[in-house]
């Protein structure tokens, strides 16, 4: 049996360029949500949370300078940046090649370079890479990888569904590394189809807090190193992918199944597959966006699966919910805390908010994480539970 | 005038929520329109309700909260549009 | 174990394939009309399927006519089966759609119907709900048909014994171009079924690659 184990990361949001400076801010409780005044990205007023642009394009700068000097960033789309920068360093901090035909880059998004659709917007980009297929394939020319990157597409559940679908590919023999990156930008596209769900919180959102209404967008990209050989991985804790399970409500193109089953069956099979019971559960990062009936079948599908007193949280209440990008950063921050065993406070939250009572974290504490149960899921019925494990 | 307006709102809502096979006029104002009896509307024909009283008529309300009470019927619709235009 | 494709379905060129026989032509031209003629040929009652963009109507019916007829679903609980579906342009069409209703500020109402359709995994999720497939499900977004990568992704979902029955393939569907190709995965167990009747092959990439272009006019 092979072992997939994670290692180097990076995440990008509002908080920060890396993983490391991510865990500063969450610990100095830096909340990366702030009022949108009105503008491009949408007509009113709205809390978003925001990769900052000029940081943003002085690293990228930075970085063609020093790997590929002929080339100017207006040449990218600002998704292609965001993923060459997250991408770029896991490279640096591990050992993986990209130009090894065993190594494939997987890419989650729900749109990709969907700012290529605005009329004018960015001219001088072919912009034949709206297509998602040509996006990855771009990306991964600019690398060199060997292999054409696999895009997923999946709604929310796509960057957690990105990594448990690296490891599968792992273990079946199709390759030794695994680069699972997602990222989505922040739209117009984005913020106006998720007000026309009245699913925007008017403030910061506050997953599984009683008095929340709403989640947050968020914009961001990550990546994560999955690989057997752990000498490569670039982290001395071995930490691998223990089990993972994708399950589909079956109920509403839209709207969670109320009750929690099928996002309990994927616990469970995620948990059964990782050999592990509920009770070897030390912590759980979980989905929370901060939304009425996500939070709550969430919270229902935790507790059916004897997970009640197992501490969580959710990382959107920092960050917003980064939709592609959200597997992929939060389970970054995970296995932070799994290697650092300290637990971050669920942002957000002050009152219980569920009608099936969870054990949110309104503190950071320290503790010893050699198991960790990361859950996501969206649009379209998609619940997707991995298990990280401590060897 | 409700009347008029009636007939007006049972072609926009078969319209927008491109309910197939009913004719407006099949539509009994007073029926309710969600449910098995109904339409077989679900929440994002809530959603697309609240998107036509704002295009249509220039109400807005948070579907979660007020949804219920007035996509109930028809009727109700109609109702609602007459209390709150022009406010 | 071995993998068996125990059916196919195939929409393109106005017409329906059914294990690489036609079993339906349109005189229609344009995608919409085919579509609808389809729906009406095969006597299909489900209303939502006139809320649905054209992607998820040309995966629904593929699988709806796939399904008919069979008794997978009787046969394996929903969370059992599992949909892998690839794809080419996402939910391009109804992307243009969204953004042309906020190009307008003046005029500026998204419709949550149209932005709901703007991900192309609610083509799965329209079939998951027809038909109760409650088990894994991803859409994998690919220039062309990668059989490749079938093979090995879904054989490796029958391993890790989550899985014991798949429907996988291609939709694709943009403007007047649409293609699919949607056929059920089983495991050996049914061979001897199915050797009776010789309606199998076996899952593999040569197989798929021959029964996706096998159809061709």
């Amino acid at each position: 049996m092979v072992d997939v184990f994670v290692g180097a990361s990076n995440t990008i949001t509002s908080l920060g360029f890396s993983t490391a400076e991510h865990v500063k801010q969450i610990k100095a409780g830096r909340i990366g949500i702030g009022i949108y005044p009105g503008g491009d990205l949408y007509p009113t007023p709205v809390p978003l949370s925001l990769v900052d642009s000029r940081q943003l394009l002085d690293l990228f700068r930075e970085y063609l300078c020093q790997t590929k000097p002929g080339f100017q960033p207006d040449l990218f789309t600002r998704s292609e940046v965001l993923h060459i920068l997250s991408i770029s360093d896991v490279l640096k901090n591990s050992g993986v090649n990209i130009k090894d035909p065993r190594t494939l880059i997987i890419l989650s998004t729900l749109k990709g370079n969907m700012d290529l659709l605005k009329k004018d917007h960015l001219p001088a980009i072919d912009q034949d890479r709206v297509y998602l297929w040509k996006w990855g394939e771009f990306l991964g020319s600019f690398f060199n990888s060997s292999n054409k990157p696999l895009v997923v597409s999946n709604a929310c559940a796509s960057g957690l569904l990105g990594i448990l679908i690296g490891s599968r590919l792992i273990k079946a023999g199709m390759y030794d590394h695994v680069i699972a990156a997602g990222g989505d930008i922040l739209t117009e596209f984005a913020v106006s189809g998720f007000q026309s769900f009245q699913s925007l919180s008017p403030k910061p959102c506050r997953p599984f807090d009683s008095a929340r209404d709403g989640l947050s967008l968020g914009e961001g990209c990550g990546a994560i190193v999955l690989s057997r050989n752990h000498s490569l991985c670039g982290i001395p804790e071995k930490i691998v992918v223990a089990g993972g399970s994708c399950t589909n409500d079956a109920h509403h193109i839209s709207g969670p199944l109320r009750t929690g089953e099928m996002f309990y069956v994927a616990i469970r099979r995620a948990l059964r597959e990782a050999s592990l019971d509920p009770l070897d559960i030390d912590y759980i990062c979980a989905h929370g966006t901060g939304t009425d009936s996500y939070d709550e079948t969430e919270a229902k599908a935790l507790v059916w699966a004897g997970l009640e007193k197992v501490p969580v949280n959710s990382f959107k209440g920092y960050f917003g919910h980064t939709l592609g990008a959200a597997g992929i950063i939060e389970s970054a921050l995970a296995i932070a805390s799994m290697r650092h065993n300290e637990l971050f406070r669920s942002a957000g939250f002050e009152n219980p908010g569920t009608s099936d009572r969870i054990n949110i974290l309104t503190d950071l504490i320290a503790r010893e994480v050699n198991h960790c149960l990361k859950t996501a899921s969206g649009f379209g019925g998609c619940n997707v539970a991995a298990v990280f494990k401590k060897s | 005038m409700i009347e008029d307006l009636i007939l007006k709102l049972r072609k926009e809502i078969i319209d927008q929520l491109q309910v197939e096979g009913i004719a407006p006029e099949d539509v009994d104002p007073e029926a309710p329109l969600f449910g098995e009896e109904g339409l077989g509307l679900d929440s994002i024909d809530v959603l697309e309700l609240v998107v036509l009283l704002d295009k249509n008529y220039g109400i807005k309300i948070r579907a979660s909260k007020d949804g219920p009470k007035i996509f109930y019927s028809v009727k109700s619709i109609a109702e609602y549009i007459m209390e709150h235009q022009n406010q | 174990m071995e993998l068996l494709i125990t059916k196919t379905i195939q929409l393109q060129d106005h017409r329906v394939w059914l294990n690489g026989i036609i079993e339906y032509v349109s005189e229609e031209e344009s995608f919409d009309k085919f579509i609808r003629s389809v729906y009406r040929h095969y006597n299909i009652d489900y209303p939502k399927f006139f809320k649905m963009d054209n992607l998820c109507k040309l995966a629904f019916l593929s699988a709806e006519i796939l399904l008919r007829g069979t008794d997978i679903l009787q046969k394996y609980p929903g969370e059992e089966v599992a949909i892998i579906l690839e794809n080419a342009s996402s939910s391009l069409e109804y992307d243009r759609k969204h953004m042309e209703s906020i190009r307008d500020r003046n005029n500026y109402f998204p419709s949550p119907s149209v932005f709901v359709y703007t991900i192309p995994n609610i083509m799965v999720a329209e079939i998951a709900i027809r038909h109760k497939v409650k088990g894994e499900n991803a859409v994998f977004i690919l220039e062309q048909f990668d059989p490749g990568f079938i093979d090995h992704y879904v054989s490796q979902l029958f391993r890790s014994q989550q899985v014991n029955c798949c429907l996988s393939g291609w939709v694709e569907c943009y403007g007047d171009h649409y293609q699919s190709f949607l056929f059920i995965v089983e495991q050996e167990d049914e061979r001897k079924r199915f050797k009776a009747l010789q309606e199998y092959v076996i899952f593999n990439i040569l197989n798929m690659e021959k029964l996706f272009k096998g159809k061709s006019i």
